[in-house]
């Protein structure tokens, strides 16, 4: 299974959560899938979705789950320390581990050699790591929702991906929408 | 009242109640009224375009945010500020440490405040100069305007502001 794959067995399950999606490929299969006002996809800005998540998590009630990949979280590595630190308790972290920059071209990262992100995520503090195949993703996401603690999930998948278009909505749109959407839930 | 609680009481009195920083020596003792403040959730961050990230999210779950850094951090920053909270539109009070100014007795904090005030002017952000104590007068001011444009907004803060290094 791809990324894409993972991503669509997902669907019906975070279809009605908050989701921050990571930028390019995953944000751009999320949108032509199943576009949603609650989810907040980056335009650009590489490897903060799990910054952003992590922030709208301890600012509001309602459960986010921020869709990360292996190389955006080795672009921002100070982002697991934060999160081991700062536990938000309605905050997800679904990196999806492809061991690949996906949306470059596919040039392997080092999560797809030496360094496993789920060893650096619990040396980092985080209490709550789970590392899963592509096959078993859906069941973890699901479980996770079900639970009330903060969980990081490292989805090993393989490399590859889809042809998607470019999404061209207005990025004040994609943030407009979603904040009425998050203050709604939290009415 | 001191200058660190000044700006924490300004803070506090605009609802700024979600900041995040990375730490500066001229910088120490507004963290650590930050830290204590009951009303304002202290998340210091690893790196700056991090920290903006978490400020993003905490406004759109609702709360105001607020970074606060060195002025070494625009040169970390230039693409969060444009492609995150410029492109999407939103607010960030900025209290910026501006090293390298007039007391400075590190050389290599120069090299970096040269550049400071063209790469804001670069990026079209609006920024504030704190030189004389009395000018943190203007905080509330420019936190009210911050949260009115939604933009980022930089006040640089130098070494004759803070009383020395």
């Amino acid at each position: 299974m791809i990324r894409s794959d993972v991503l669509k067995e997902l669907m019906p399950i975070i279809s009605d959560q908050l989701v921050v999606c990571n930028i390019g490929l995953p944000s751009q299969e999320l949108h032509l899938m199943d576009d949603q006002p609650s989810n907040f996809y980056m335009l650009g800005t590489m490897g903060l979705s799990s910054s952003i998540g992590l922030g709208l998590a301890l600012a509001q009630k309602e459960k986010v789950i921020s869709i990360d990949g292996d190389g955006s979280v080795l672009t921002n590595f100070g982002t697991l320390p934060t999160i081991a630190n700062n536990v938000a308790d309605n905050f997800i972290l679904l990196i999806i581990d492809n061991g690949s920059y996906g949306s470059t071209g596919d040039q392997p990262t080092y999560a797809g050699k030496k360094t496993s992100l789920t060893a650096v995520a619990k040396a980092c503090g985080c209490e709550n790591v789970i590392e899963c195949s592509a096959e078993e993703t859906a069941k973890v996401v699901q479980e996770a929702l079900d639970g009330d603690k903060m969980t990081i999930i490292v989805s090993k998948c393989e490399s590859g991906n889809i042809k998607v278009p470019v999404i061209t909505m207005d990025p004040v749109v994609i943030r407009d929408r979603f904040m009425k959407t998050v203050a709604e839930r939290n009415a | 009242m001191s200058v660190n609680d000044k700006i924490v009481a300004d803070l506090v009195a605009n609802d700024v109640n979600f900041v995040t920083t990375v730490p500066c020596k001229q910088l120490a003792g507004v963290i650590d009224k930050i830290e204590e403040s009951d009303d304002i959730y202290h998340i210091p961050a690893n790196k700056e375009d991090e920290g903006m990230g978490l400020c993003a999210g905490a406004y759109m779950g609702g709360k105001r945010p607020a970074i606060i850094m060195q002025n070494t951090a625009i040169g970390v920053t230039v693409n969060t500020l444009v492609t995150l909270t410029q492109y999407y539109r939103m607010p960030l009070p900025m209290l910026i440490s501006y090293r390298g100014e007039l007391g400075e007795p590190v050389a290599c904090q120069v090299e970096m405040a040269v550049h400071t005030k063209a790469l804001l002017a670069q990026l079209n952000i609006p920024t504030y100069h704190f030189h004389h104590e009395d000018d943190v007068q203007e905080l509330d001011k420019i936190l009210k305007y911050t949260f009115m444009c939604n933009k980022p907004v930089a006040i640089l803060t130098d070494a004759s502001f803070w009383k020395g290094y």
